[in-house]
């Protein structure tokens, strides 16, 4: 038996370990790293929601969570939905081409139906929730105000339709969640189709 | 008379027994008693101490607040009142370590700007820095996701605005916030795991890297308010002619220093421990809100310089990565600092006028940018803050250039130092 030690057959066993415990790091690390998904509870916990919109009156909002987000439900008046109009000069993109809705609220009121606006009351900046200012030249935002939601975090605008405004740290308009009427009074959201919960 | 010494530790005793086992003794004289500390050290020098004094607080105060803290959604914010109120002496640990936070950050940031006066990050002490540079990272995950477990409205709203920074990356950001979320938001999964990386896995790495800091100074000594290297004139014993035992010359100088410390440290927990809104913000003493933003969203004061400069971005191409890139960027340069500066000097007193506007001027930058982060967006600030945004990049990206220009004073051979 020869004394000299066989260097290329030791070099090949030792990559061949090195790489089989390297393929088993991989394998031991996936249950770890994937242990920090959102659980089942937690998917299930973010299924569809319905909101009643029987109570709501013209010229009001209504806040429901839906993910730990709120969702915002704005039964517009016609004024309101005129008020749009007189945004536009301001906006940084009218026609939510960079945006994300879905196509059913690729449109001025980004909305299924004009009266009512559903959207994610979540800043696209860095998620704070804006404040709604209504009223046309509040002083608390600016003389010019044509209407719409202010961002308290960054100062970001969006019109009533959750348009951002030009020249503020958002780039992007409101998100609109997925939605459906079940009736004229009741919306689903997180669906586009009618689901049973 | 060290010889003699090692003699009778080999033979006798307790002592002698454990170093026939363990190298103790051996230990003690290479990193205590026999660690040569240059002899004009000033009180520059206290900060990294100060940091090691601050670190053992925060464990031992946080080691107790655990026992009474409940980590989820429902109970977090009510555990903490009742450490406050019921537990005997909860305010006091509570408040040792929410004043503690930012102690850390304020010795740290002391630490680091010491060792940007004096060159402490030229070589051979690059790995040093970097080592100390991995601590602070550490240190801003762990009073992050600390800042989240009182579940107060500001916790919560501060963890969602820095988790949405890595939503802004491109194609990856939802699936990797929501990720790190373990949720479509920040909720009691998020507050759950968040305690077990503040308490237990970064808290580990924190300690190795501190302990990979301190072997990486034991290794090539430490620099001094001159930076000169005190290791080239060696005495006949081979110790550094210009080098003290760090103990007893050292232990002695920093205990007057933690004393200062602990002195100052007691006063605000005592009389000021919210510190008028810097330490503990007024917001988190409400309950954690999803559907309620607070008026106004600041990081605690060490994160503002950052938030400054994230603010200060604005969104591009459809997207506001840029602003997070900017602010990590800020961060990142510093790392590599050791091979931006190319002056033939390493300490302030012989760099010459160019780099001490430069360092005045980086610091300056660093202070506005404090205050501008802190306050709500207006335009005044939103300028202020893009130009010392630009001032404190110059600082870093213009460093090749006017360190190597820059004129220089003759270094001495020796350090320079007056019996007191």
């Amino acid at each position: 038996m020869s004394e000299e030690v066989d260097l290329s057959r030791r070099r090949l066993l030792t990559t061949a370990t090195a790489l089989t415990g390297a393929i088993g790091v991989v394998f031991t690390a996936t249950p770890f790293l994937a242990s920090w998904k959102p659980s089942a509870r937690a998917k299930a916990l973010g299924a569809p929601i319905e909101i009643d919109l029987s109570q709501l009156e013209l010229g009001s909002m209504l806040k429901v969570e839906w993910r730990g987000k709120p969702v915002w439900v704005v039964r517009r008046t016609p004024e309101m939905l005129k008020q749009l109009e007189s945004a536009t000069p301001f906006l940084l993109d009218p026609a939510s081409d960079g945006s994300v809705q879905p196509d059913y609220a690729k449109n001025v009121s980004r909305a299924r139906n004009p009266e009512f606006l559903v959207v994610l009351g979540v800043c696209t900046h860095l998620g704070c929730s804006p404040l709604p200012k209504f009223e046309p030249a509040d002083v608390t935002v600016s003389a010019d105000w044509p209407g719409g939601f202010y961002c308290p975090c960054h100062g970001s605008k969006f019109d009533l339709s959750g348009r951002v405004f030009k020249g503020v740290p958002a780039p992007a308009n409101l998100t609109v969640p997925p939605y459906t009427f079940l009736t004229d009074t009741r919306v689903m959201v997180g669906s586009d189709t009618p689901q049973t919960a | 008379m060290g010889n003699d010494h090692h003699t009778t530790s080999q033979a006798s005793g307790l002592w002698g027994w454990i170093n026939a086992r363990f190298p103790l003794d051996k230990m003690l004289k290479e990193h205590v008693t026999e660690y040569y500390a240059p002899k004009n050290f000033n009180y520059w020098y206290v900060f990294g101490v100060l940091s090691l004094v601050v670190l053992v607080i925060q464990l031992v105060s946080g080691i107790f607040l655990t026992m009474n803290y409940k980590p989820a959604a429902a109970d977090a914010f009510a555990s903490v009142e009742y450490i406050m109120r019921d537990v005997e002496w909860g305010w006091l640990i509570r408040y040792m370590h929410s004043t503690g936070a930012s102690a850390f950050f304020i010795v740290v940031y002391l630490h680091m700007f010491r060792a940007l006066m004096y060159g402490s990050y030229r070589a051979p002490r690059e790995l040093l820095w970097i080592f100390g540079m991995l601590i602070y990272l550490c240190l801003m995950a762990e009073a992050f996701m600390g800042y989240l477990l009182p579940w107060g409205n500001m916790s919560y709203w501060g963890a969602q605005v820095i988790v949405s920074l890595f939503g802004t990356i491109p194609v990856i950001g939802d699936s990797l916030s929501e990720w790190i979320k373990g949720d479509y938001f920040i909720s009691d999964i998020t507050l759950n795991r968040f305690f077990a990386l503040h308490v237990i896995a970064i808290p580990l790495i924190l300690v190795f890297l501190v302990v990979a800091h301190i072997l990486a100074l034991h290794e090539v000594g430490s620099n001094n308010p001159d930076g000169v290297e005190i290791k080239k004139h060696k005495n006949a014993d081979g110790h550094p002619l210009d080098g003290i035992p760090f103990h007893p010359y050292m232990t002695v100088k920093d205990l007057w220093g933690i004393s200062v410390f602990l002195l100052i440290y007691c006063g605000i927990i005592f009389f000021a421990p919210t510190f008028g809104g810097l330490f503990l913000e007024s917001p988190n003493f409400d309950p954690a809100n999803p559907m309620q933003t607070p008026p106004h969203i600041a990081p605690v004061w060490y994160f503002t310089p950052f938030y400054a400069m994230l603010r200060a971005v604005p969104s591009f191409a459809g997207t506001q990565v840029w602003g997070v890139l900017v602010m990590f960027g800020a961060i990142a340069l510093l790392f590599f600092l050791p091979w931006l500066d190319k002056s033939p000097v390493k300490s302030i007193r012989y760099k010459g006028p160019i780099t001490k506007i430069a360092l005045a001027l980086f610091a300056v930058s660093f202070v506005v940018l404090a205050y501008c982060g802190m306050k709500p967006p207006s335009p005044t600030l939103l300028l202020t803050s893009r130009i010392f945004t630009a001032v404190y990049f110059a600082f870093f990206l213009l460093m090749p250039w006017y360190s190597r220009i820059d004129a220089v004073k003759p270094v001495p051979e020796r350090v320079t130092y007056h019996v007191h």
